[in-house]
């Protein structure tokens, strides 16, 4: 085989028959602020330990809303809760505690 | 729905395209791609048409690729276009024909956006006058050259000597078109059939005999895109978006692919080379691919041009197994000589693609 040096990348389809509305409703229920983020990506600016490895809020409410909620699981497991996120959300969103609801509905099986 | 609606909504869809008298604009990547396209076209449409189709060396490239590539501003790029009205004008032309999509896409933008900004159309006038000392006139009818070769697809079905047909089982050839995003999918109102229908080449496949092959992918990109594939870092984005629509239409095993733009002929064809050397994995019948050509090039076979005078050897696929298919007579030992017998030189075999 001949390495050109670039070859296929894995497809990014989001398949949205798999988004489960039960989770997302049961999530909206408890934190209603999910709804209201505008992905400005502040949170993700500030985010201490976004510096080391790869997490993001705004990336992971993304991707529950494109049926990825295990990448979203992965991507909030190196949150330390330090709150900086919710000190400059300009939606004044509650961010530590939907970072702690997220993970608990969505860890449930 | 009653007959009389529905033509009336079709007519919505059509497009005005004149008769005769064009000024004709060659593209800058297609003479390198697929060399003989261009001059196929002119010698269908002045010889055997018998048009009136006027060119000239001294038009330039649109700048199309520069400006989107980000690496030339829109009032550069408009005043170029004016520069190719204006010679357009010079010689006395008001029908203005493009090879390239690319360019009929952005010749489709600059009259919107004069349109629009009449203020803009000024400033680019003055910026003409000061960099060239001409005056440009907006063309009355802005066409594709595909365009023009749909117009007279059945005239050119009744000269041609051979049909899109498997002359082995008598069954029309599966043909996927594919039409330049940047044909009507920015202006719908600018190309046949609109966006929803795109015409231009289903019309042609129609008319010569051919069979329409309709797949999910249809109406997706080549994979050109211009920095998705300049850049080579973004290379595999290119490669897989074309690698989508060739796994989209394989189930449908096509003979081939018609196309109306420089970049996709192009990517639709070196991509299945890439493909098939980094993957193994080839599209075509008993490890071949499937031919990609310029409708130029199937207006030829149709006519019954010799399939290396239409420079179907610069293709990475190779096309034997379609001329066989259409019953082409051609000789193997001629296929990379040029026009003056001389050797052309062959490229290295493939070790996957046949």
């Amino acid at each position: 085989m001949v390495d050109f040096g670039f070859g296929l990348v894995p497809s990014s389809r989001i398949n949205l028959d798999l988004f489960d509305k039960g989770k997302y409703e049961e999530l909206a229920a408890l934190e209603p602020d999910v709804r209201i983020c505008m992905a400005c990506g502040s949170c993700t600016a500030v985010c201490t330990a976004g510096k080391f490895e790869p997490t993001s809020l705004r990336e992971a409410i993304e991707d529950i809303k494109n049926a990825r909620a295990d990448k979203a699981l992965q991507m909030l497991e190196p949150c330390q809760l330090c709150g900086k996120c919710s000190m400059v959300c300009p939606r004044g969103i509650n961010t530590r505690h939907l970072i702690l609801s997220i993970n608990k509905i969505y860890s449930e099986k | 729905m009653i007959y009389e609606g529905k033509q009336k909504i079709w007519s919505e869809y059509q497009k005005e395209i004149p008769d005769d008298h064009y000024f004709y604009v060659r593209s800058c990547i297609r003479q390198s791609f697929f060399p003989a396209s261009e001059a196929t076209f002119l010698d269908i449409t002045r010889n055997v048409l018998e048009k009136d189709i006027f060119e000239t060396e001294h038009h330039t490239t649109c700048g199309g690729i520069a400006y989107h590539s980000d690496t030339i501003p829109q009032e550069t790029v408009m005043t170029i276009i004016a520069r190719q009205f204006a010679l357009m004008a010079k010689h006395g032309y008001e029908n203005y024909v493009c090879s390239c999509i690319t360019s009929f896409g952005l010749y489709c933008e600059t009259m919107e956006t004069w349109r629009e900004f009449p203020e803009l159309e000024a400033k680019i006038r003055e910026n003409l006058w000061k960099s060239c000392k001409l005056e440009f006139a907006k063309p009355k009818f802005l066409v594709h050259a595909s365009d023009l070769i749909y117009k007279y697809r059945n005239q050119i079905a009744a000269q041609a000597v051979r049909k899109l047909v498997n002359v082995h089982t008598g069954e029309p050839l599966k043909v996927v078109e594919h039409i330049g995003c940047h044909y009507s999918k920015m202006f719908p109102s600018k190309g046949v059939g609109g966006a929803e229908y795109p015409y231009v080449l289903v019309g042609m496949i129609e008319a010569w005999g051919g069979e329409i092959v309709d797949y999910p992918e249809r109406r997706h990109c080549c994979g050109f895109g211009f920095r998705q594939y300049f850049i080579k870092g973004n290379r595999g984005y290119s490669l897989s978006n074309t690698h989508k629509k060739f796994e989209s239409m394989e189930p449908f095993k096509p003979d081939l692919i018609i196309t109306n733009c420089p970049g996709c002929p192009y990517f639709l064809d070196r991509w299945q080379y890439v493909i098939a050397e980094s993957t193994g994995k080839t599209y075509g019948q008993d490890g071949h691919g499937i031919p990609a050509l310029t409708y130029e090039e199937v207006a030829g076979l149709v006519m019954g041009y010799d399939p290396w005078d239409l420079g179907l050897q610069t293709h990475q696929v190779g096309v034997e197994p379609l001329l066989d298919k259409m019953g082409v007579e051609y000789d193997p030992a001629k296929k990379f000589l040029g026009k003056n017998g001389k050797d052309l030189g062959s490229p290295v075999p493939c070790s996957c693609l046949k």
